[in-house]
């Protein structure tokens, strides 16, 4: 046979490998490890949302879907954000539904971006945003958000980093990692900003129904900046339907047509199944998101409390399901923490510094897991903080 | 503080400190709330949901529906009272439809629960007719499945 040497794309490239993987390697070889790692519910879809995934197949409904998605399932996208958020879709041509979020945000850039363009990511943030945008030839452009300002993007931030290369803004709030989000005033700050520029918004809102207090506003909401905002929405945290692969995109006509474009001949169409089964928990599933919201909340406190009493400074996550703790205390780089305890105690959290730079010196503990499982967990984690500090003790 | 009631119902073995955070409450809050709930008889008691299947102990549960003559002044309360003081009788409900009383027993054999119904339910005098069902698979009780756990391929992501 001979040598086939492949030349391969010099973008992808240059996308690094995950820096942690060596990390979730060492995880795998832990069957009894508790993992607070994977960022998804942990409750299953509910049963009327599962039951009318199973009847459409029965229905014999197995073919691809309109391009954009079903229109009676853009038609709820659309209802579901005039009730929830006020703002007005048309399901022809401001929506498309893709292959859960992550998609609508590929779309989203590919659709805008061209080689050059500047592309604006807070950090600590979903490790999705600087890959794709490299793909699509632009320079992703971190800025780094900070504990004290409990991870918001602030307007001086963004003012600073503008240049007249700056295509695209990503606002990932509430967010992963931190549960950081955005009031109203924060987002005007920004909303400020951005008006006197012709810089576009995607606005990643997948965690969007897990806010806790402050119901979660958009950017769009705001005046003058629902024309330059892709919203990107779905149904994988709100409705625990992460594997149905439920996503869609919501925004002005223009950029939602060239979105469908790539979504055509990339994809063709998402799951139908996913599809029906995304009417129905759009159509009846808000007392589902709020059960599962409670639940979450009470875990997210109960997680808080106990970092707290073990003293690890921990800033209060108002979205997402996931605490943020700062571990500099230790002395330990987020990493070094990381396998630490997962060798001595059992228990995988993932370093912050995936996320971002600013993340060095956090950790991510996803707290959509039992309370059997957190309270374990904390207890682990409190031991070995116990033993780290002795060791520095020691030292 | 309903929604404490909530998390006892679901999970009783919760600490007072655990609901205390959970609820956003202080621990003293969430013990005198329990303690109140139990003096007014809202709290009866807290137990545990155990699939005997899984065990080697043998047990026969079954559903009777039972037909009876309601009493003047009493209604179907004396008779009800008299059928669950009975230690078999798991749970006595009264009923709308076709029969009044439902009354769920447990026994070991099939032969203890028919012998209950026929020497002890059946020959009470306002009981004017009985219909035993037994009960042979137990999918969910008290909101809880039971069914085997299937565990999940281990999937390890980034997301």
């Amino acid at each position: 046979m001979s040598a086939f040497s492949w030349h391969l794309g010099q973008r992808v490239r240059a996308i690094p490998p995950s820096a942690i993987r060596r990390f979730f390697d060492l995880l795998e070889t832990m069957p009894d490890a508790i993992s607070l790692g994977i960022g998804e519910p942990d409750f299953v879809t509910p049963w009327h949302v599962r039951d009318r995934g199973i009847y459409s197949l029965e229905k014999g409904f197995t073919k691809y879907t309109p391009n954009a998605g079903l229109s009676e399932l853009r038609g709820e996208i659309s209802a579901y954000m005039r009730r929830h958020y006020d703002m007005a879709y048309d399901p022809k041509g401001e929506i498309v539904v893709t292959v859960g979020g992550s998609e609508a945000i590929d779309l989203a850039m590919r659709a805008v971006l061209e080689p050059g363009d500047e592309v604006l990511i807070p950090q600590p943030s979903f490790v999705c945003y600087g890959p794709i945008a490299t793909l699509a030839g632009a320079t992703p452009v971190f800025l780094e958000t900070l504990a004290e300002n409990r991870f918001r993007l602030t307007a001086e931030q963004l003012r600073a980093a503008i240049t007249p290369k700056t295509r695209l803004l990503v606002l990932p709030y509430p967010c992963n990692p931190t549960g950081g989000i955005m009031e109203r005033a924060d987002l005007e700050a920004v909303a400020d900003v951005l008006r006197d520029t012709d810089i576009a918004v995607i606005s990643d809102e997948i965690y969007a129904e897990l806010t806790y207090g402050e119901a979660h506003v958009s950017l769009a909401q705001l005046p003058g900046m629902e024309e330059r905002t892709v919203v990107v929405g779905g149904l994988s945290k709100s409705h625990a339907m992460t594997g149905w692969r439920m996503g869609y995109a919501c925004g002005p006509r223009e950029v939602i047509a060239q979105m469908i474009k790539i979504h055509q001949f990339a994809i063709m169409s998402a799951p139908t199944t996913s599809q029906y089964a995304a009417i129905e928990a759009l159509r009846h599933g808000d007392r589902d998101i709020a059960a599962m919201r409670e639940e979450y909340d009470e875990r997210r406190r109960f997680v808080v409390d106990a970092l707290g009493r073990m003293g690890l400074p921990c800033f209060e996550p108002q979205g997402a399901f996931y605490v943020f703790p700062d571990i500099r205390s230790t002395g330990l780089t987020s990493e070094d923490f990381c396998e630490g305890l997962l060798r001595a105690q059992r228990v995988a959290v993932i370093p912050g510094s995936a996320f971002g730079a600013s993340g060095e010196g956090f950790v991510r503990c996803c707290y959509a897991a039992s309370m059997k499982q957190l309270t374990e967990a904390m207890e682990r984690l409190k031991r070995f903080l116990e033993g780290t500090i002795q060791l520095t003790i020691d030292n | 503080m309903l929604e404490l009631l909530r998390l006892l119902e679901k999970d009783c073995t919760l600490t007072r400190g655990q609901m205390a955070a959970m609820l956003g409450r202080s621990e003293a809050e969430v013990s005198d709330a329990i303690a109140d709930f139990e003096a007014r008889g809202v709290i009866l008691r807290y137990k545990a949901v155990v699939d005997w299947e899984k065990t080697d102990v043998e047990m026969v549960t079954a559903l009777i529906d039972v037909k009876v003559t309601p009493q003047r002044g009493e209604g179907f309360d004396r008779v009800a009272e008299r059928i669950y003081q009975y230690d078999e009788v798991e749970s006595l409900y009264l009923m709308s439809g076709g029969y009044d009383l439902s009354v769920l027993i447990t026994g070991r054999t099939m032969k203890e629960v028919a012998l209950f119904v026929a020497e002890k339910l059946a020959p009470l005098e306002s009981v004017t007719g009985t219909a035993t069902h037994f009960l042979l698979k137990k999918y969910k009780d008290g909101g809880v499945v039971f069914a085997p756990v299937t565990p999940q391929e281990e999937r390890i992501l980034m997301v």
